[in-house]
């Protein structure tokens, strides 16, 4: 019986294959682009994780200097022959192309032995490993960016990405360093061993960071795809419903058929549900692989911006788990459960001999509505108490997730009220007409319209996040990048030399030293300035003591960054500890967009002074534009120079603008994805709309209006809901953008940046809607106004 | 004459050659004269009357109303005959679900630019609806729908009404009274009036019989 | 006792690409660049105590039979080797491995550590005597005179080593022949150590006493390309005097066994291959493998035929390269204590 039944059940989509496609195309879209989004993720996740594994030694504690500086080889052995199992880990970048390549020394001799470094060096069977001219170890794609390297890299197959193995000799010869950037905390150590602080007083134990560092820092970035996915996925379930419930409602006097027949209502529900699971499967499947494409397609950007932006090293190769897939399956079985379970629940509940309403799906009462506007009004309320309440990322996207679900919640109502005023005001019958019946249908194209709004929104919400983004990054950019040319020397010993031939070819030689430390336990930067007019005038201050620039030449303090104000709450007049221990004032916050690091400025003096193995290579040249060109030939020629130690200011710019634009080019292909997928939705919405409205165009048609009149109008309805759409999509973007800057920008990356507006892009991003509008209705409309008439007489004619 | 149908033949294509509905019809109606179109079910009595509405086109043959060949006219000027010259009543009461009661009645008056707010509240008030005009066609009965309907096909005061089974969902009762009301509108508005009815009985009532059987006229 | 000489190599795990095909762990290869064993050299006290980085392999290796205060019957090893990665004798080059256990009725207790050359976190100092890796030690005013410690997560030992005699050389004045094609290294032994001092078990610490014997060998290429594996025992016979032998079991055929006898006053005479002999005798599970922990040893000219029983059959060294190492008991013709050593076997 179950097959019978199940084959006449089927057998509606034979006969309606629009509606098929529509319910698999909807469903796959959903499960594509949440797929794609979780790969991308995923495979980031699984990078971080690969370096985690070898960076921290798989999660061990590690002993590190006080203040942040390299461990002395004598430190290690005094730890050693006090009975302390450590092992040394030099950590530091290589120049690769592209980006650089993270280069980690180890000791294969003392390394835990179940780490993942040691098994690789180990099983790679990589002779002439160990000592200064030791072999590199990576994985193919790392080590073709080493190429200049040689022959001293060996490729080995599944090694993190982005990280170069060779021995603590090499590495140490390498990156031109004779101490230990940190020493491992082996799990297990022997019985007897002498206090820490009596062999090593300036180190301390912690808790491997680097990894989880990445983890946190990339967080915002993944969130954000995550967001983007789910609001996909959610556009997509709008789709899936609106088919599903159709032909629920389509088929009901099939099911009132089977249940007189004596089908109990258990069975028909359960045969739909198996239906739907077949469904669910094979649009599970093309989405998935529809998911590979945007991921792969995604994934080289996504890895170029992380790499970027946060020194993440992520390959831009997909690999392909069953988890994937198996995570993609559920998702879209998860996601039809969700999108029928009203369907289900009313044919559980249908009496055998209800008569069948198929206009009643497109109307739903105003008691439905007004519980809808209940809970957006309840989604407002989690939404404001997380924004007042939190202040971390994750109540910062429930802040964002409210506001949205608020907003494509309350719309069905709210434009409810818009066509009634507007109903209210039109004279004319055809317009009372066509308002009523607007009215009429939103409910059947309410869905369609909620994914056109999140769609908007979020377009507009990112749109104005990016744009003001770049707007304040370039500006910054050009304030920041004062000096013209920017040189590094080849060693100390080139400095003197390179100094005194300097000095009669430009206007000025700013040192640019710096050295790498935790700043209050985070990764951080400690740069060393002169006193110079080209700092005091272009230095892009937030906030500053008064005569900032002539204190911080005396020495009165620091100038810190705005990511490490906002994290560590410091205003001007705050003290802040510096690694190594000593404490100075902040006299002055800078922003500093793009830098995952915190910074601290001193003066070069007090650097030199507190750090002594600063790098001190690096200067900002101020000269005319017009001499950088012969400046860098002559740099080449006397010193050669090569020609990656001489960046221009132009180069960093365009450098810098192209993390950028690639950092938000994933975000603006979601963005278009998503609005694309709305359109399918009021495509989808419209034709399944027009095959049950002909009842109500029918008669009118007989009162006297043309069919071309009613397409016409038909068409006209769908461009006025979607400008209406539109517009109310405005506020609720700028809402989403004021979040998006004010809140999660501060929470993910440590800035803030001020909202600017851009009408243009609305007026273009309303046309484009109107486009997709016009694109979805023209269809409906140009079939309604050449429907023979036989179609719509047949309406008088036959009982429904 | 008001209305002049002649010698009107149409056929629908089906599986075993076409099968004729209306084979050489004709029939004339004056202004203010009512009309009973009976016969058995498929005799071919709904199709005339669409084809004299403007709905459908026939084979052959011709309508005239009011001496406007229906033929020679394209889609607009057939819409406009409709909208300001007809007026119809369907068995399934066909209101428009998105209006009220009062602009369901006064919809097709004002497509054709002839609404006369007194004589609607007049026609409202015979229609016994006057308590409903603030309602939806869904929160009326059938008896209410198709006296509305009637109010609509009637307010715009078309020469010719047409109803097509305008009792065929009621019960005898209301149907009486609906078809009664119909009538006494008609003769009130001088309309010419064809109904169809497969009711012999409700048919008795009108000026004039005609009965259909096997698409021409027997009686 | 070049036995252990192969595990040195497992330092070499970092070039194991040697490894496999040519001997064990890939010392059957010859290198040029490194000292050969000079058959005419004679040692020179305390400078060959310290290390030979001209030679590519050595090592400092001290085992000793101990019994607690209830009789209890322990075995402790206290290990370094070395390892040149290349000629020339430079620090840099130096591999450092250490190997520490102790045999015991509640299960071996092992330790492993490994040390690169030239930061000081291993070496070997000839005058005052001092061999260490990490916090293991051995180290006093000479090699006659030592302390030892060693110690891993959940065992330690700290014990004084005294002896008396003289140091034994081993072989021909010292120059060892692992095979008939020549291989060779210098050994020489003291294995007339009295010891005392304390263990630290899990079940917490013992006084021990008992006998050791320290073994040094150096050498660059000691085994032919087709020897697998050894077994080695050194041996404190009740009556004074001590028995070394070891079989280099060879894959083509006939195994290499030779030994040194040593009167009590510690006068040596080597035992040509034929006149020890050496014979497998029942097998224990351990480690997933089959080892033979009874052994019969025969020297026929002394008229010595006794039976070895291993005391703690699970003394298995789960290191890097591993091997069976654990005190005996000897039973038959001359009744005793000793240490065995068997590697190769997988």
């Amino acid at each position: 019986m179950t097959r019978t039944v199940l084959s006449a059940l089927l057998s509606h989509w034979r006969r309606r294959p629009f509606q098929f496609v529509t319910l698999i195309l909807g469903l796959a879209l959903a499960t594509a682009l949440w797929s794609g989004v979780q790969a991308i993720n995923a495979e980031a996740r699984k990078s971080y994780g690969d370096a985690a594994s070898v960076l921290g030694g798989g999660g061990l504690s590690e002993l590190v200097a006080t203040n942040g500086g390299p461990i002395a080889p004598e430190t290690y052995v005094a730890l050693r022959r006090a009975g302390w199992l450590v092992s040394p880990v030099i950590d530091g970048w290589l120049p690769g192309d592209p980006g650089r390549v993270r280069l980690l020394g180890m000791d294969p001799l003392t390394a835990p032995r179940d780490g993942a470094a040691r098994d690789a060096i180990f099983n790679s069977g990589a002779s002439g490993f160990l000592g200064a001219d030791g072999v590199l170890l990576a994985a193919p794609a790392t080590a073709e960016r080493l190429a200049g390297l040689g022959d001293r890299i060996r490729v080995v197959d599944g090694l993190a990405p982005g990280i170069a193995f060779a021995d603590l000799a090499s590495a140490a010869a390498l990156l031109e360093v004779d101490g230990y950037s940190r020493l491992l905390l082996l799990p297990d150590q022997p019985l007897i061993q002498q206090p820490l602080a009596a062999i090593a007083r300036d180190l301390i134990v912690e808790k491997p960071a680097t990894a989880d560092d990445l983890g946190r820092l990339t967080d915002s970035f993944h969130l954000n795809l995550t967001a983007f996915g789910l609001l996909s996925f959610a556009v997509g379930l709008f789709i899936v419903n609106g088919a599903v419930g159709l032909a629920f409602e389509q088929r009901r006097p099939v099911f009132r058929t089977l249940r007189a027949l004596g089908v109990t209502s258990a069975q028909l529900v359960a045969l739909l549900t198996i239906e739907l699971l077949i469904f669910a499967i094979i649009a599970g499947a093309i989405g998935i692989a529809l998911g590979y494409v945007i991921a792969a397609a995604l994934l080289p950007d996504v890895a170029a911006t992380l790499r970027g932006l946060y020194g993440a090293s992520v390959e831009g190769t997909l690999t392909l788990s069953p988890l994937w897939w198996a995570s993609g399956i559920a998702i879209a079985v998860l996601g039809t459960a969700l999108a029928s379970a009203t369907g289900l629940w009313r044919v559980a509940r249908l009496q055998p001999l209800a008569a069948a309403q198929p206009r009643a799906w497109a109307m739903a009462s105003d008691r439905s509505m007004r519980a809808q506007l209940g809970l957006a009004v309840l989604c407002l309320l989690i939404a404001v108490a997380a924004g007042v309440f939190g202040g971390s990322l994750q109540s910062g996207f429930v802040l964002l997730g409210g506001l949205l679900l608020a907003a494509a919640l309350a719309l069905p109502s709210v434009l409810s009220a818009l066509v009634s005023v507007a109903a209210r005001l039109s004279r004319g019958v055809v317009t009372e007409w066509f308002w009523a019946d607007t009215r009429q249908q939103l409910p059947g194209l309410s869905l369609a319209l909620m994914a056109l709004l999140l769609a908007l929104a979020a377009n507009i919400g990112v749109g104005t996040m990016v744009e003001s983004f770049r707007l304040t990054f370039t500006g910054w950019l050009d304030q920041r990048l004062a000096s013209e040319l920017y040189v590094t020397a080849e060693d100390d010993a080139q400095v003197p030399a390179l100094l005194a031939y300097l000095e009669p070819r430009t206007d000025a030689i700013l040192p640019i030293w710096s050295v790498e430390r935790e700043v209050l336990g985070a990764p951080g930067e400690i740069f060393g300035v002169v006193d110079h007019p080209t700092y005091r005038e272009n230095w892009p201050m937030l906030s500053a003591a008064p005569d900032v620039w002539d204190r911080l030449a005396a020495g009165d303090g620091a100038l810190v960054n705005e990511q490490l104000a906002r994290r560590e709450g410091l205003s001007v007049g705050d003290d802040i500890t510096m690694p190594g221990g000593w404490v100075i004032s902040v006299l002055g916050v800078y922003s500093d967009y793009g830098n995952p690091l915190r910074q601290v400025i001193i003066p070069n003096a007090v650097l030199v002074m507190r750090y002594p193995e600063a790098e001190r290579r690096d200067f900002g040249l101020r000269l005319p534009r017009s001499d950088v060109d012969d400046l860098k030939r002559d740099l080449v020629e006397e010193f050669g120079l090569h020609e990656d130690n001489m960046v221009d200011q132009a180069a960093i710019k365009a450098f810098s603008l192209s993390i950028f634009e690639r950092t938000f080019a994933v975000t603006g292909a979601l963005n278009v994805l998503t609005l694309a997928v709305a359109g399918i939705a009021i495509l989808t919405s419209l034709l399944t709309l027009a095959s049950m409205r002909l009842p109500q165009l029918a008669p009118v048609w007989a009162l006297g209006m043309t069919r071309r009149t009613l397409g016409r109008i038909e068409l006209i309805r769908a461009l006025v809901l979607a400008a209406l759409t539109f517009v109310l999509s405005i506020p609720v973007g700028l809402a989403l953008a004021w979040v998006l800057l004010a809140v999660i920008n501060v929470e993910a990356f440590g800035w803030r940046l001020p909202m600017y507006l851009f009408p243009a892009d609305w007026l273009r991003l309303g046309g484009l809607s109107l486009i997709a509008a016009a694109l979805a209705g023209l269809w409906p409309a140009r079939r309604l106004a050449t429907r023979p008439p036989a179609d719509l007489i047949r309406v008088f004619a036959h009982e429904r | 004459m008001l209305l002049d149908v002649r010698d009107l033949r149409k056929s629908f294509p089906a599986a075993d050659g076409p099968v004729t509905i209306l084979d050489g019809v004709s029939l004339s109606l004056d202004a203010g004269e009512t009309m009973a179109l009976s016969g058995e079910s498929g005799s071919g009595k709904s199709t005339l009357l669409h084809i004299v509405a403007g709905l459908e086109p026939a084979d052959s043959g011709s309508v005239e109303i009011n001496g406007v060949d229906l033929k020679g006219l394209g889609d607009a000027p057939r819409a406009r005959l409709r909208r300001e010259t007809i007026g119809v009543v369907f068995q399934q009461f066909n209101l428009i679900p998105s209006l009220d009661v009062a602009a369901n009645i006064a919809f097709q008056a004002r497509l054709a630019k002839r609404h006369d707010l007194d004589w609607t509240r007049e026609l409202t008030v015979k229609l016994g609806l006057a308590e409903h005009v603030a309602k939806y066609p869904e929160q009326l009965s059938g008896g209410q729908q198709q006296r509305v309907a009637i109010g609509r096909a009637i307010a715009a005061k078309p020469p010719l009404v047409l109803a097509d089974e305008p009792t065929g969902n009621l019960d005898e009762a209301t149907g009486d009274a609906v078809f009664d009301l119909l009538l006494a509108l008609a003769r009130d508005t001088g309309a010419g009036l064809l109904i169809v009815t497969h009711s012999q009985r409700l048919a008795a009532r009108a000026d004039r019989q005609m009965h259909l059987s096997h698409g021409r006229v027997t009686a | 006792m070049n036995a252990r000489a192969l595990l040195v190599t497992l330092v070499l795990a970092l070039g194991a690409e040697a490894a496999g095909a040519q001997g064990f762990a890939g010392l059957g290869v010859t290198e040029d660049g490194f000292a050969l064993p000079d058959p005419n050299a004679r040692f020179a006290y305390p400078d060959d105590h310290g290390a030979h980085p001209e030679f590519r392999i050595e090592w400092w290796y001290v085992t000793a039979n101990l019994s607690g205060p209830d009789g209890t019957a322990y075995g402790v090893q206290w290990t370094l080797f070395r390892n040149a990665l290349k000629p020339g004798g430079a620090d840099s080059d130096q591999v450092w491995m250490g190997h520490a256990a102790i045999s015991q009725p509640g299960g071996h207790l092992v330790a492993e550590r490994l040390a690169r050359g030239g930061i000081g976190q291993a070496g070997v100092v000839a005058d005052p005597f001092h061999a260490f890796i990490d916090e293991w030690n051995i180290e006093g005013p000479s090699l006659s005179s030592v302390r030892i410690f060693a110690q891993g997560t959940d065992f330690a030992y700290d014990l004084d080593l005294k002896a008396d005699a003289p140091f034994v050389p081993q072989g021909q004045n010292g120059y060892s022949v692992k095979s008939d094609s020549g291989q060779a290294s210098h050994y020489f032994s003291q294995p007339f150590y009295r010891v005392s001092g304390v263990l630290t078990l899990p079940s917490g610490p013992v006084a021990v006493t008992g006998q050791g014997w320290l073994d040094r060998e150096w050498s660059s290429q000691p085994l032919a390309e087709t020897q697998t594996g050894w077994d080695w025992v050194s041996l404190h016979l009740d009556s004074g005097a001590k028995l070394m032998g070891y079989r280099l079991r060879d894959a083509a055929g006939d195994d290499y066994t030779v030994g040194t006898w040593i009167e009590p006053d510690g006068t040596p005479t080597p035992l040509a291959p034929g006149e020890i002999v050496l014979t497998p005798g029942k097998t224990a599970r351990v480690a997933e493998r089959s080892v033979p922990v009874a052994w019969r040893v025969e020297v026929p000219g002394r008229e010595v035929d006794v039976t070895l029983a291993a005391i703690y059959p699970d003394s298995w060294m789960p290191t890097l390269v591993p091997y069976w190492e654990g005190p005996v008991r000897l039973s038959g013709s001359h009744p005793g204590v000793g240490f065995l050593e068997m590697t190769g076997y997988e």
